[in-house]
């Protein structure tokens, strides 16, 4: 069973309705016993960082979440969810993150002669060749967002090209993040999910 | 590099989609998962349902589709027409859409953009603008109601003003082209991607590959809408595709 964590974020249901399609049985939960006893947990999140931060505080989900992810459960962040896990972003004042990957989260530079948000299908590169992810090499995905993570090298799994280049993929140990959404990226973005479950059911994280 | 779009665009009926569509064989013609389905597999990068009658009831079958499409399809889905109030919005959104587009209730009641755009993000609201060349004025006439009203409105000048309210991205039609299938008009887009910096999708006068090379090669378009050419199965999108990366367009 993987745990979608319930805290109020937009996408939550398309992501269930990804799983539902690949016979992933997942539970949308916000109670720490459940996360605990889950194969995985699902972090969804669209909107803005520190109000994304404060509805997993007013759910006492902080401590849990990072205990977790430190404990070596199995993690995947979406999107918004994605950018939670580092230390912390600078939208909007600096707040604080989770803290499970190391780097920041900082605006797109809009002064690159590229849209922002960054709105639409953009091509990966791999950067780790021999990540289970890197059958997304060359393959697009569904991109939206105007805040991007700014991650050191050995976190970057795959990133895309929008002025800078930008993590679209990134991964240290049991913790994973996607800053597209695989829930809208057609069979590339189911491709990417099934291989997270590949990696959840052989516990096997350690190519990152 | 973000890929151009291609975009089928789905006109919906009491729960069907309306105009034949018969580019594969499909045992139910009018079945909106069916289609969808059809169209990812063949490459579309986006889908947009246009309810056609727009009634509150309607609306709740059009949030049933949704909801239906999105458990089966994975890409994003717009969905419009007679949509006129955030509650609106947020069923859509709900259900499984990922953007909204609003036309008439834009122009009536400017508001409803800033108040979507701030509950869900400028990237969920979509403006859709009707318009024509007034030859007179000299100036893109807006229209709403489906194209049966014109309004005093200069297309360039609400295209601005909606962004500056919090649209997201602009679905822009001709009707001097729609149904023409003469091409898409340039000249409009490119005097709208002069004017504003979020993306534009063009729409209106598909009528062959050479059209959607144009567009991409004359305006800075980041998607093309077309119905009738893909529903009738006269292109396909992989087809358009294909042109469209032999001249150097980027595309998924």
């Amino acid at each position: 069973m993987f745990a979608i964590v319930d805290y109020d974020t937009g996408n939550t249901r398309n992501l269930k309705k990804a799983f539902d399609y690949l016979q992933v049985p997942t539970t949308l939960t916000a109670d720490p016993k459940v996360l605990n006893q889950a194969d995985a947990v699902i972090l969804p999140g669209v909107g803005a960082f520190a109000a994304a931060m404060q509805a997993l505080n007013d759910r006492q989900l902080v401590p849990v979440l990072q205990q977790l992810g430190q404990a070596g459960k199995p993690m995947l962040g979406i999107c918004l969810g994605m950018q939670l896990l580092f230390q912390s972003s600078s939208e909007y004042g600096d707040h604080a993150g989770l803290g499970l990957l190391k780097g920041q989260v900082a605006a797109i530079p809009t002064n690159l002669g590229v849209k922002v948000p960054q709105m639409g299908w953009n091509q990966n590169n791999v950067q780790q060749l021999n990540s289970p992810f890197a059958a997304i090499d060359g393959q697009f995905t569904y991109f939206v967002h105007s805040y991007y993570a700014v991650s050191p090298a050995d976190q970057i799994v795959a990133t895309v090209d929008h002025g800078i280049a930008i993590p679209s993929i990134v991964q240290r140990q049991n913790v994973v993040g996607m800053q597209f959404h695989p829930e809208k990226s057609g069979q590339v973005g189911l491709q990417q999910l099934a291989t997270f479950k590949e990696m959840v059911m052989a516990n096997d994280f350690s190519s990152n | 590099m973000l890929a151009k779009r291609i975009i089928p665009c789905l006109d919906v009926a009491d729960g069907r989609v309306k105009k034949g569509v018969n580019f594969v064989n499909l045992t139910d013609v009018g079945d909106p998962v069916a289609i969808a389905a059809a169209y990812q597999q063949q490459g579309a990068d986006e889908l947009v349902f246009l309810d056609i009658f727009a009634t509150n009831e309607h609306r709740q079958t059009m949030a049933d589709i949704v909801e239906q499409v999105s458990a089966q399809v994975f890409m994003p889905l717009t969905i419009g027409g007679g949509i006129s109030s955030v509650t609106d919005m947020q069923r859509l959104l709900k259900a499984g859409a990922d953007k909204i587009s609003i036309n008439s209730a834009a122009v009536a009641n400017p508001a409803l953009i800033t108040a979507g755009a701030e509950k869900f993000g400028n990237q969920c609201i979509v403006v859709a603008i009707d318009t024509a060349w007034d030859a007179q004025a000299q100036q893109y006439r807006v229209y709403t109601h489906g194209g049966q009203q014109a309004t005093d409105l200069d297309a360039i000048a609400w295209a601005k003003a909606v962004v500056a309210r919090g649209a997201g991205e602009l679905l822009v039609t001709s009707m001097d082209r729609d149904g023409t299938k003469a091409g898409f008009d340039t000249d409009l887009y490119q005097a709208l991607g002069a004017a504003v910096n979020v993306p534009i999708i063009a729409s209106g006068g598909a009528g062959n590959l050479a059209d959607f090379e144009t567009v991409f090669q004359q305006s800075p378009v980041d998607g093309a809408l077309a119905a009738s050419v893909f529903h009738y199965g006269e292109l396909t999108i992989s087809e358009v595709k294909h042109a469209l990366a032999a001249k150097g367009v980027v595309v998924r």
